[in-house]
């Protein structure tokens, strides 16, 4: 008979709880969304004994259980709500030994709910080194509970941890006896006056508990940690500390993932190819080959990008860096209407605007946080690469070599430039016009700097990097289906009879053009080629033609797709740039008979892919972290508007 | 004396504070009366500050320190 033990796990963040839970479950985790709200949800399973296994769920890291934020309103959910599909059988809080005295706040309210509750000091190596004396016999009878000494760094503990969680039954479910309200009658008017009164009676019990049988000497890394603090967060130093790092890991990104992203995009070409020969000809094969694969090509390409960023930023969460990094941008960053703690989905921007815009939560005011959202936006994610590098290769002569750039990567590198700029420019702006009226709250918990747990680093990278693929993907996918329905099928009897019209009018062909001239002739009579036509006297004065406008139209699901519709309208087969570059090239305009992708036009489309908001997947993620449609439609518009101003403009100036 | 007029190394107990003004979050990571507070860095405008609050380390605004009254050991 196999048991199903449910166990909680809650705790401050940096007390290494999610690192215990990756020692408890291995692989055998996944991270999902609660339902409604964005609030990851990290559940996983672990064998206790042979007929036992924990099913695990950790919480979001918190401070208190006062259901202050979205973060605590769960925890405080699937611990009171015994209808909640996770109200556990046993809960863990798991304490970081250096900071017992804030880490029992949150033990005591949860062991007021009356549920079995083991506390599970972490970090228990520490003990020693930095001088610390703790009677465990004493707590365990002063709190009524199971105290497990772990460390999940060195695995310590974990066996006494599952076999305590065994034995659950005979933990007392008894209260602290702290004599204050419960946390679930505080619905007053003066909640947080009474929240404050919770808090302080709460301190009082635990300061008393921990002078008696709780000591730390101040020892050589609380020495350690200000040294390092005095260089990091220097008011000069620190700048050029914090620019090197984030130069280093822009030059890292782009040459460790060229190769693995050159192998993704080889290898998809040749899957498409494959399948095109080996299965019977016919729609669905069609479908198979110039939709979807190349739709799921165009998700996982972006993976190694993707996975580097988050490799990068796990690297500096984990070890204490960014907290710092957040601390001395914070007064920069305020002048421009943003927080200190912007920084971070300004950078994770660059890899892909959802996983940025979700890591913008952290950010306490309202305002601040909204305008982050607004902007993020306008950092160059990885999206448009593919889009930048072809019409860059098309329009700017390469020039020169100089200091170990050609023209091509300096005007790359000015687009990163821009798009910072923007963000922060636009930043400013909104923080003037918006009239929101929200507390200039900014709480940051400074961490100890700790060496990286490579175990961490690999779960954080894998959970975002999933995340990414199977969120954006779906729409990605549906898009390229879509598109793909779209182009192949028309209406009336020019795309029905392609073939004949195509063929009377070119006798002297051989088959092979004469089949590209074929589907270049059915896509622009097919739906979407009709379309473009539509819409062709709206993008002229960009310096566009109707070809380039449904790449525009298309690529509003996801930027990169402008390739590959650029692809298919050139009746380029397979995505193989050289062709599509070579066919792009000789692409004439019929009035002005000059080549469609010069100058003048190039400029005009990098910059309105700079600037216009063309990603479904950003669109959905800013509705659901701003509650509503009024925010991302302002975004929308807003941004594309402006993209277009901004492209017609330049197309006029430089024509 | 608020806690934005302590200057580096400066150690103080927390006496006073309006709760209304003052992120509860703050609150939960142990400013309250009685505690002691060190400004631990200073950054070239005193904003944010870094201090070592009833022994968490953590950074707030100027804005939410000038709230915060205590008195200097």
């Amino acid at each position: 008979m196999n048991e199903l033990l449910k166990v909680a796990l809650i705790g401050n963040p940096n007390t290494g709880k999610t690192s215990l839970f990756n020692s408890l479950t291995g692989l055998n985790q996944k991270v999902g969304n609660y339902p409604g709200i964005t609030v990851d949800k990290k559940t996983g399973k672990c064998k206790l004994d042979a007929n036992t296994t924990a099913k695990i769920i950790d919480l979001p890291g918190t401070y208190s259980l006062n259901a202050s934020s979205e973060d605590e309103n769960i925890a405080v959910n699937v611990l009171t709500n015994w209808t909640n599909t996770y109200y556990p059988d046993v809960v863990v809080v798991v304490a970081d030994v250096e900071n017992l005295k804030r880490n029992l706040l949150i033990f005591t309210q949860v062991k007021d709910l009356g549920l079995p509750t083991i506390l599970a000091i972490n970090m228990e190596d520490l003990i020693s080194a930095k001088g610390i004396t703790i009677n465990i016999a004493e707590l365990e009878a002063e709190l009524h509970t199971k105290i497990v000494l772990v460390s999940s760094k060195k695995g310590t503990g974990i066996q006494q941890l599952k076999s305590t969680l065994l034995n659950y039954k005979s933990l007392s479910t008894q209260q602290c006896a702290i004599g204050s309200t419960s946390i679930l009658s505080t619905k007053e008017l003066n909640e947080k006056q009474q929240k404050h009164k919770d808090t302080v009676r709460r301190y009082q019990f635990i300061n008393a508990l921990l002078t008696q049988h709780y000591t730390v000497k101040k020892t050589r890394s609380e020495g350690f940690r200000a040294k390092l603090d005095a260089i990091v967060t220097h008011k000069v130093m620190g700048y050029i500390i914090f620019f090197s790092i984030l130069f280093a890991i822009f030059q890292a990104l782009f040459t460790w993932s060229e190769y693995p992203m050159d192998m993704i995009d080889n290898a998809f070409a040749f899957l498409s190819e494959w399948i095109n020969n080996t299965l019977p000809e016919g729609a669905f094969t069609r479908l198979l080959s110039e939709g979807i694969i190349p739709g799921i090509g165009g998700i996982v390409i972006f993976i190694p990008q993707i996975a580097f960023l988050f490799l990068f930023l796990s690297v500096l969460e984990e070890s204490g860096y960014m907290s710092r990094v957040v601390f001395l941008m914070d007064k920069v960053m305020r002048k421009f209407g943003l927080s200190g703690k912007s920084v971070v989905p300004l950078i994770s921007g660059t890899a892909c605007a959802i996983p940025a815009i979700m890591a913008a939560r952290n950010i306490e005011n309202w305002k601040e946080r909204l305008i982050t959202i607004l902007v993020t936006p306008f950092t160059t994610c990885s999206a448009r690469l593919p889009v930048y590098a072809i019409i860059i290769s098309l329009v700017i002569p390469k020039g020169n070599t100089f200091l170990g750039l050609n023209n091509h990567a300096l005007v790359l590198m000015a687009l990163y430039l821009l798009g910072f700029l923007t963000a922060i420019v636009a930043a400013y702006i909104l923080n003037k016009v918006l009239k929101l009226k929200s507390k200039s709250y900014f709480v940051i918990e400074m961490p100890n700097y700790k060496l990286p747990l490579l175990r961490n680093v690999f779960y954080t990278v894998l959970d975002k990097t999933k995340a990414f693929v199977f969120g954006a993907g779906k729409i990605i996918l549906a898009v390229s289906i879509l598109l793909w329905v779209l182009a192949s099928y028309g209406p009336g009897d020019s795309f029905a009879n392609a073939e004949e019209i195509v063929s009377s009018s070119h006798t002297n062909l051989d088959a092979e053009t004469l089949d590209a001239k074929i589907t270049a002739y059915k896509l622009e009579n097919s739906y979407i080629g009709t379309f473009g036509k539509f819409i062709e006297p709206t993008i002229k004065p960009l310096g566009y033609d109707w070809k380039i406008g449904i790449a525009l139209l298309t690529s509003f699901a996801a930027r990169e797709v402008f390739v590959g519709t650029l692809a298919t309208i050139y009746s380029v087969g397979a995505e193989d740039e050289a062709t599509l570059k070579e066919k792009m090239k000789k692409e004439i305009n019929k009035d002005t008979l000059q080549p469609v992708f010069n100058f003048p036009t190039g400029i005009s489309l990098l910059l309105f892919y700079a600037y216009a908001m063309q990603c479904m997947s950003t669109v959905a993620i800013v509705k659901k972290e701003t509650n509503g449609w009024k925010w991302p439609l302002v975004q929308m518009f807003g941004m594309t508007i402006f993209a277009y101003l901004v492209a017609l403009v330049t197309y006029q100036i430089l024509h | 004396m608020t806690v934005s007029d302590l200057v580096k190394g400066d150690k103080a107990i927390i006496t006073n504070f309006n709760v209304n003004e003052i992120p509860l979050k703050l609150i939960e990571m142990g400013c309250i009366e009685g505690n002691f507070v060190e400004l631990v860095q200073e950054t070239p405008l005193k904003d944010p500050l870094y201090l070592n609050i009833n022994g968490t380390f953590l950074a707030i605004r100027k804005e939410t320190a000038s709230q915060i009254l205590v008195e200097k050991l």
